[in-house]
């Protein structure tokens, strides 16, 4: 909701043009509120007089029942669907199941139709499609808009994102302008009875992994969680299917915006598998050395495992591999299922960004380095020995 | 023109652990210190208000207990002008939610701020929510994963700055005033504090704000105030001791690739 301080307001429209559902019209020369305000808080950016201010309450609801089904916000990128869609239709399955309610998927672009079907395919019954050119570049004030039209016509029970850095930057908009609760990157959930009420218990990590915490949003519906990427399965899929597609309009107005993107400054070098999206990630630190080269033989064998390349943080502050490559605290955040790291002595921060790996397999000079800690498998030797001879075996391996 | 940085006091490490018989984190002797997103968040305000020609204020605003004073007071060595401290026995226990109410309502009330910085997330919770739920409060735009502002305009009402996505960096264009949750590229080097610096940070104005002077009842703020709720607190379950071999390669890699057959990941 909002409240228009009418004495500062001058009448001069511009919350009228922006407002997505025309819920402000101009009366006696002044701006007021007539529809239904969805909370997407755009008017008050668009005035230039400060005259409107977001009244935000909690969303707490009497009534639970009224919320229903399991929603999966499905990232894409340029008309790709990202690998978190998938992994949380997975997931959401289970709980859609264990609650008895209907698993959905929302997907909001420009011309993504088609991907209608990779969702319905792993498990949606129901997409919904936002599509509209204002969708084309992400910006956190149209997909926001949009999300939080959409909730509240359909009123979900749970609301899940992949903690992507587009995920954290949209989830907490939603949950601050609607009054929800959002718990963040998440690593587990599951449907827990308290107090009689089925409700969504979301673990999470913190303390960069040390500690772990249960949490609940007892009395917000929907119940919205990130879930961190990769480390919820995706269902085999099906593309026989039945799914529904519902199209929304919902108009969201070019000078709603107040961001513009100028330049996207990809990292150059080939195209390769995001770090957090790989199931095995090869990784090289300081001991590996600090040029192109040097990587080569870590790329061969992330090749030979249909893996990827990431690195410490020193080899990125080389330049040697851009920051999008970076494993860690001030990095990314991974959980494949095979990490190989080699020449990474282990500090703290490097550690908290591998944990969830389901194996970790070290390579060090060091037999004291603080990685092994963390390794599953550890070889004390030299990564320049070591790695030509795990290539060969494993390509021999491969051949059988 | 009016800068506000968002701040909060950390515990000095997340190695951290989980008193098993209540649940709770154990905080005793643990030290504390300014969270290093936050630290790198003030970095970039200084460092604009030292290349622009107007005026410029920089408050360090942060909630939490009195001892977070410290951190406030590295602020003020480090670059800002003015501290805030919001402190009161009604804020404790608060999820990001009650944060970024508690935050909103100080903004509000110190006005005409233009640019509001934070850190893109503190190494305790992780959580990365409160910077945009304060935009969300606010009802001002935000910009998450920023790692340089290389423009502001005033006059004209913009600022032109870099952030990390997904796939790798865009620079953007946003007007303002706007909510930054800033991150550093690696490399970074924070502005360390000169005796003089500390010396003159000592008679820099340092203010204590209560539930009191935000307004509001008891249960909008805190514990009551939240949306979420921790149910349980707990050590992660121990990772099994792993195996470790110094052997010639050729018998270590061997010994590698039985361990993968055996647990099956190849």
């Amino acid at each position: 909701m909002i409240e228009i301080e009418l004495e500062l307001c001058t009448a001069c429209g511009k919350c009228v043009k922006v407002c997505p559902v025309d819920a402000l019209e101009l009366k006696d020369e002044k701006a007021v509120l007539t529809g239904d305000c969805i909370s997407c808080g755009v008017c008050v950016s668009a005035c230039p007089e400060d005259a409107i201010e977001p009244v935000i309450q909690t969303s707490e609801v009497e009534d639970l029942s009224q919320y229903d089904g399991v929603w999966v916000f499905a990232e894409q990128q340029n008309g790709e669907l990202k690998a978190t869609g998938p992994q949380l239709l997975g997931k959401g399955k289970d709980l859609a199941d264990e609650l008895g309610e209907e698993l959905c998927a929302v997907l909001i672009g420009n011309d993504v139709k088609n991907l209608s079907e990779e969702l319905g395919a792993y498990g949606a019954e129901k997409v919904y499609i936002v599509d509209d050119e204002i969708f084309d570049n992400y910006s956190t004030e149209a997909y926001t808009t949009a999300l939080t039209s959409l909730i509240s016509e359909y009123k979900p029970n749970i609301l899940l994102y992949g903690a992507t850095h587009l995920g954290r930057d949209l989830a907490p908009s939603v949950a601050g302008r609607t009054g929800l609760g959002l718990t963040a990157d998440c690593t587990d959930l599951n449907i827990e009875e308290v107090e009689d009420r089925k409700v969504l218990l979301q673990t999470r990590p913190a303390f960069g992994g040390n500690v772990m915490a249960d949490i609940v949003c007892p009395d917000s519906r929907p119940q919205m969680a990130t879930v961190r990427p990769h480390v919820m399965s995706p269902i085999e899929p099906d593309r026989d299917r039945e799914f529904e597609v519902i199209e929304e309009k919902i108009r969201v107005k070019e000078e709603a915006i107040s961001t513009e993107v100028i330049e996207v400054m990809r990292p150059e070098g080939r195209e390769e598998i995001p770090i957090e999206e790989a199931d095995v990630v090869v990784c090289g630190g300081r001991g590996v050395g600090t040029s192109e080269e040097d990587f080569e033989l870590l790329r061969e064998l992330a090749n030979l495992l249909d893996g990827t390349v990431g690195c410490s943080r020193p080899i990125v502050e080389e330049d040697v591999m851009p920051k999008s490559r970076q494993i860690g605290q001030s990095g990314k955040t991974i959980s494949p299922k095979l990490y190989i790291v080699c020449g990474v002595s282990g500090a703290i921060q490097h550690k908290v960004g591998i944990k969830d790996s389901d194996y970790i397999i070290a390579v060090n000079k060091n037999p004291d380095a603080a990685i092994f800690d963390v390794a599953d498998f550890g070889i004390v030797g030299d990564l320049n020995e070591v790695l030509p001879i795990m290539i060969k075996k494993l390509e021999k391996a491969k051949e059988n | 023109m009016r800068f506000v940085v968002l701040v909060k006091q950390v515990p000095d490490t997340t190695e951290v652990e989980v008193d098993e018989e209540t649940g709770t984190i154990i905080r005793e002797g643990v030290p504390s210190t300014l969270n290093a997103f936050d630290e790198f968040a003030l970095n970039v305000a200084v460092d604009i208000k030292e290349g622009m020609e107007e005026e410029v204020e920089i408050i360090a605003l942060s909630m939490g207990p009195p001892q977070a004073e410290e951190a406030l007071n590295k602020c003020l060595a480090i670059g800002a002008d003015r501290a805030i401290l919001l402190t009161d026995k009604a804020f404790a226990g608060a999820d990001t939610w009650a944060t970024a109410v508690t935050l909103s309502r100080a903004l509000k009330k110190i006005e005409n701020v233009d640019l509001i910085f934070a850190g893109q997330e503190a190494s305790d919770g992780n959580t990365a929510q409160v910077g945009p739920e304060v935009a969300a409060h606010r009802g001002l735009p935000q910009l998450t994963y920023v790692s340089e502002i290389e423009d502001l305009d005033p006059e004209e009402g913009y600022l032109l700055c870099k952030k990390e996505t997904d796939e790798g960096h865009v620079r953007i264009r946003s007007e303002i005033p706007t909510v930054l949750a800033c991150m550093p590229d690696p490399g970074f080097e924070p502005k360390i504090p000169n005796v003089r610096d500390i010396m003159k940070a000592k008679k820099k104005p340092k203010e204590k704000w209560s539930m009191e002077d935000l307004g509001g009842e008891e249960e909008d703020y805190g514990l009551e105030g939240s949306e979420s709720v921790v149910i349980e607190t707990y050590s992660p379950p121990p990772k099994g001791e792993g195996i470790k071999v110094e052997e010639e390669p050729e018998r270590s890699v061997d010994q590698l690739l039985k361990f993968l057959d055996e647990e099956g990941i190849l």
